[in-house]
This record gives C-alpha cells, sequence and structure tokens, in this order.
C-alpha cells in the first residue's frame, strides 16, 4: 500500500497526505475476490445503486414537495404535471424503491442459500437485517408523503401496531403521531426522517462492506479461500461482472418507468387522503405483504404484531439456529429442499398478504406463518444435527481442477 | 487483555484504598454525563408528543335531534371520526339481549349510552385504526349488524362492542354531555 505505485505525481503528492488513492487501489486492485462467484453476487452492488438513486432522485424531489396536509397531495401532482422533468424523477423514485426490495430480497435468499451467515460472517449478516429494516422504516414514511388514500390508511393501520404494547403502547402511538391521530404533524416528522434515514443506511452500508472486507465473500461452493490460486483481484473481473447487472437493472427499471410507472403502486394513492373513510380494501405497498400476512394471521392484536416483529427478528439469530459447519446449499440436500420450501412460503405469503382477511386465505395465511417459524427454528436446529452432507471439495481450485483433467 | 490484567494487579498492589475512592469519582462522572445527556435529549424527544395548540383541540357541539330513528351520522372530534346513531327499538333490544360480563371487552350497554336510543362511539375500529363500515344504508354491518371494519375483520354489535375479529376493546365512548335536549358536546 505504497504511494510509490502511482505513477501521476498529483496523485502520489494527495495520496502521501490523504491515503484515498491506496484505499481505492486496495479494496479494487488488492482485495482477493473468490474466483468462482455466480450472478447472485450481483445483488450488492445493485443494492449500493439503488441506494444511490433514491437519494438522488429523493433530494431532487424534495426541492418540489410540500409536507404539509393541504398541500402535500397537490404539490406531488404539480411534480407530476408542470415541473420540468417531475414525473421522470418521480418514477424513478417510486420504481427504484420497489426494485431495491427486490434487490434486497434475492440479496438475502442468496445469503441464506450459500450459508453466508455463517461464522465469521455472522456481524456482517447482521448489519444486513440493520439495513432491512431501516430500509422498510424509510419506504413506508416515504410512501405517506404524497398523502393519499393508501398513504395515510397506511400510516395509520402500522403506527396502531405500537398501541399493541401493553400499558405504554397508547402513549407511544400519540407520540409519534404528535396528535391524537395521523395528521400534519405526523406527515412533518415523517418528511423530516424520510430524508435522514436513507443516510444512516449510507453509514451502515459503510460498516457492511468494512465487515465484508474483513474476510471476503462467501462463494457458491461455502468454502474458504486457501491462497492465491482460489482468487482474483475485484478488479477488472468482478467490476465487468456487476456492470453487465447493473445494465440489466437499469433496462429493467426503464422499462418500469416508461411503460408501467403504476403497475407496482397502488391506484387508491391518487385519491387524496379522507381520514373520515378507509378505503374497502386497504393493503401496504407489495415488500410489505409478507408480514402483513404475518399480521392478519394471529387473531389477537399483540400476538399478531409480536409474531410479525418475530419474523424479522429471527434473521438476527439465524447464524446461531442453524449450526451445520456446510455453508453451501450445494453439500447440503435435506436443507436445499428446505431452502426451497422456505422461498415459495414467502412468495405464498406476499399473495395472501394482499388477500382479503376471510375465508381460506386465513386459513393458509395460518399455515403459511406456522411453517416460517417451523423453518427457523425448528427445522435449522434439527437439519445442523441430522443432516449427511456430501463431502466438500478441497479447495476453489479442485473441482475445477479435477474437471479438466478429466476432460483431457 | 494481559495488560489490563497488570494495570489492576499494579493497582491492587498500591493499597485498596486509592481504587475505591477513584472508582467512585469514575462511577460519579459517568453518572452525571448520563443525567446530563438525559437532561438534553428530553426536550429533543418531548417535542414530538402533542403540542400545546393541538392538546387545546376545541370540542364538538352536535345537533342531535335532526338524526332520524335508525339512521347515524358521522362527526369529527379531535381529527377522528365519532359515530351518533339513532337506534332503533330492536336494536337496543338486542345490544341488551346478551350478557356484557361474557363479552372479550365486559361490559353492558347501559354503561355505553346516557340515553339508550343515542349511541355515541369513536369511529375508530380498536386493532389498527380504520374506520368500520356501518354508517351508511347499504354498508356491510357484520355479522352482529353494529359495523365491521373491513381491514383484517373485526364486528362490532349495535352497542359498539367488540364479538369477532382480532380488536382487542369496545368502540370507544367519548366524554360528552348534554347541552340541551338537542344538542350535545364531545370532548
Ligand atoms: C432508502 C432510500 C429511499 C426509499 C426506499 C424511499 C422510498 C420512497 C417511497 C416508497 C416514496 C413514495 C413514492 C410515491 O408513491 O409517490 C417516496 C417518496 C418521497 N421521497 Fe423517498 N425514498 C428514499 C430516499 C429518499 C431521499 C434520500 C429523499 C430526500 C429528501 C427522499 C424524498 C422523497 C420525497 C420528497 C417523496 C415524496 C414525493 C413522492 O411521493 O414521489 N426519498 N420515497
Ligand atoms: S383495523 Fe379494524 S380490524 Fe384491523
Amino acid at each position: 500500500m505504497s504511494a510509490a505505485k502511482f505513477s501521476n505525481p498529483v496523485v502520489r503528492w494527495i495520496d502521501h497526505r490523504l491515503p484515498v488513492f491506496s484505499m481505492l487501489d486496495h479494496t479494487a486492485n488488492e482485495y482477493p475476490t473468490p474466483k468462482n462467484l455466480n450472478y447472485m453476487w450481483n445483488f450488492g452492488s445493485l443494492a449500493g445503486l439503488s441506494l444511490v438513486i433514491m437519494i438522488v432522485t429523493g433530494i431532487v424531489l424534495a426541492m418540489s414537495y410540500t409536507a404539509h396536509v393541504d398541500y402535500a397531495f397537490e404539490s406531488v401532482e404539480r411534480i407530476m404535471r408542470d415541473v420540468n422533468h417531475g414525473w421522470l424523477i418521480r418514477y424513478i423514485h417510486m420504481n427504484t424503491a420497489s426494485f431495491f426490495f427486490i434487490v434486497v430480497y434475492l440479496h438475502i435468499f442468496r445469503g441464506l442459500y450459500y450459508g453466508s451467515y455463517k461464522a465469521p460472517r455472522e456481524l456482517l449478516w447482521i448489519l444486513g437485517v440493520v439495513i432491512f429494516l431501516l430500509m422498510m422504516a424509510t419506504a413506508f414514511m416515504g410512501y405517506v408523503l404524497p398523502w393519499g388514500q393508501m398513504s395515510f390508511w397506511g400510516a395509520t393501520v402500522i403506527t396502531n401496531l405500537f398501541s399493541a404494547i401493553p400499558l405504554v403502547g397508547e402513549s407511544i402511538v400519540t407520540f409519534l403521531w404528535g396528535g391524537f391521530s395521523v395528521d400534519n404533524p405526523t406527515l412533518n416528522r415523517f418528511f423530516s426522517l424520510h430524508y435522514l434515514m436513507p443516510f444512516l443506511i449510507a453509514g451502515v452500508v459503510v460498516l457492511h462492506i468494512v465487515a465484508l472486507h474483513r474476510f471476503g465473500s462467501n462463494n457458491p461452493i461455502g468454502i474458504d479461500t486457501k491462497g492465491k490460486q482460489d482468487t482474483i483481484s475485484f478488479h477488472p473481473y468482478y467490476t465487468i461482472k456487476d456492470i453487465v447487472g447493473i445494465a440489466l437493472f437499469l433496462l429493467l427499471l426503464a422499462v418500469a418507468v416508461f411503460f408501467f410507472p403504476n403497475a407496482m403502486g397502488h391506484p387508491d394513492n391518487y385519491i387524496p387522503a379522507n381520514p373520515m373513510q378507509t378505503p374497502a380494501h386497504i393493503v401496504p405497498e407489495w415488500y410489505f405483504l409478507p408480514f402483513y400476512a404475518i399480521l392478519r394471521a394471529v387473531p389477537d392484536k399483540l400476538g399478531g404484531v409480536l409474531l410479525m416483529f418475530g419474523a424479522i427478528a429471527i434473521l438476527f439469530i439465524l447464524p446461531w439456529l442453524d449450526r451445520s459447519p456446510v455453508r453451501s446449499a450445494r453439500f447440503r440436500p435435506v436443507f436445499r429442499i428446505f431452502f426451497w420450501l422456505l422461498f415459495i412460503d414467502a412468495i405464498a405469503l406476499g399473495y395472501l398478504g394482499g388477500k382479503p382477511a376471510e375465508g381460506i386465505y386465513v386459513t393458509l395465511s395460518r399455515v403459511a406463518t406456522a411453517w416460517y417459524f417451523l423453518h427457523f427454528l425448528v427445522i435449522l436446529p434439527m437439519l445442523s444435527v441430522f443432516e449427511n452432507t456430501k463431502p466438500l471439495p478441497k479447495s476453489i481450485s479442485e473441482p475445477v481442477l479435477a474437471t479438466t483433467v478429466a476432460a483431457e | 487483555m494481559a495488560k489490563s490484567t497488570s494495570n489492576s494487579k499494579s493497582s491492587s498492589s498500591n493499597g485498596m484504598q486509592e481504587p475505591a475512592r477513584r472508582d467512585f469519582i469514575v462511577v460519579a462522572t459517568y453518572a452525571m454525563g448520563a443525567v446530563g445527556a438525559g437532561a438534553v435529549a428530553w426536550p429533543l424527544i418531548d417535542q414530538m408528543n402533542p403540542a400545546a395548540d393541538t392538546l387545546a383541540l376545541a370540542s364538538t357541539e352536535v345537533d342531535v335531534s335532526k338524526i332520524a330513528m335508525g339512521q347515524a351520522i358521522t362527526v369529527t372530534w379531535r381529527g377522528k371520526p365519532v359515530f351518533i346513531r339513532h337506534r332503533t327499538p330492536d336494536e337496543i333490544a338486542r345490544a341488551n339481549a346478551i350478557d356484557g360480563a361474557e363479552l372479550r371487552d365486559p361490559q353492558e350497554d347501559e354503561a355505553r349510552v346516557q340515553r339508550p336510543e343515542l349511541l355515541v362511539v369513536v369511529g375508530v375500529c380498536t386493532h389498527l385504526g380504520c374506520v368500520p363500515l356501518g354508517q351508511k344504508t347499504g354498508d356491510v354491518k357484520g355479522d352482529y349488524d353494529g359495523w365491521f371494519c373491513p381491514c383484517h375483520g373485526s364486528h362490532y354489535d349495535t352497542s359498539g362492542r367488540i364479538r369477532r375479529g382480532p380488536a382487542p376493546t369496545n368502540l370507544e365512548v367519548p366524554p360528552y354531555s348534554f347541552l340541551s335536549d338537542n344538542v350535545i358536546r364531545i370532548g
């Protein structure tokens, strides 16, 4: 990491005093990355890109947005109709929020499949769950800002979750609202926090990356790299691979923004908020639906709230629930089946969360909720003990060398 | 690790008195620091609670003589809807037909009204705060003919008591008084 590496004298002069170029060089050129990463490893950089897009478009939107119950809806309509390129900027902000969640969900399931949460990456995983929580809070408050019907009733229902807390619940809700219902003080503070939280996320992302660089990426085989023959430098190999992912991501994002900008939203949010009337069928944004399904599956208010938060909290202790020493699902035949069942279960919960809470949907939600917790609390600990895992290769290079030898 | 153990050893070899006094000063300093930080944090936190003008929100006066029997109106109080229903004798009879003590949130109908024909409740579902249906003619009123909350399926009876669904308590009865025979003041 000596400054002498840089040929440009200006760079050398700066780097000697402020080693930013050494740091860049360290993360991009020197940083050894497993050579067998597949495309599931693209979602980290895509999440980072999404965060940048959200911050840039958000700051620009804030220049024309008015956080007041009488003007918020109109100011957003003005952004859509009158502000130069306002429609474009808002549609990018709206749709990237959804894409951000798609990317992060895939990122999380990647980690679940390849056992990336296991030692020594527990803190890296936990920081990821923290980012996920902050993202949910940010997106929830952002959705309140346009002050449509779904904004208002989403805010009402979600803040009321806290009223389930015994004794202090009501005071907490009043505290969150700054009044006796969701109203102007609520909208103002949500705007303030919606502006702040993405920067908190950026801070946790830095920690996430520091933790990542301590031991480097996990990989599809899930065994540690054993030296130079197992790694390649991040740049240019993975920068190029990340750019391929980014190009595809931006292409899909453009399709959504230009052709289906409201497909992932709810039409009722184009009706101004009316505190006197709840829409017949309220649903949160699609990315909250699995958790919403869990909330509604329980016929008890406090129980529902606890299970819903529990569904996320369980991810924090996941590294200690799954004690199997083998990371990657490739070598865990039984785990792999249960992984896909969990994946289907999560999709099913998402579907059920969007359906009315009656009849067969309630029953199915209960089954799916039970399965979710069963997976983490019973199946994973049992598999750690009873599963017969397949033999692991000695190194990342070994299977590759073996096939080339066999082919010759 | 090794360093700190050797440190504590050397300090204890200096005599027990000194470190004990010093420990006390350290703890006292931390405690004062915590109190100071708390005192600074409190205004920053408490500013989020309702402001004086929000607390001073006016009460609402309603002329109830205009509500025909079987009809219901919705008025606003503290930013929330309040349901006022002029109940039919049948609705009153049904509210009294069951033993209030057996309900999820035990309460007799008499305890919820000042005049049996006039039911006044806050129109906010005690589950997660949606406005239940049942005010307009043609609305779904739920299995107990009172109100039905579409958000997660809570059924309220003709006294606004929770009968089925996730809501934990009955619809709240706001404080109100009769200013005259025809006018009530809520709040
Ligand atoms: C983690 C990053 C972020 C997420 C997930 C996020 C999410 C959202 C969502 C879901 C909406 C509602 C869009 C709609 O339906 O209209 C929204 C609106 C808004 N956001 Fe963000 N946001 C983020 C960052 C930011 C930042 C950094 C700002 C800067 C101030 C910002 C400013 C705004 C404004 C002014 C609105 C209201 C205008 C509108 O509704 O389009 N956002 N945000
Ligand atoms: S808010 Fe009424 S049932 Fe949930």
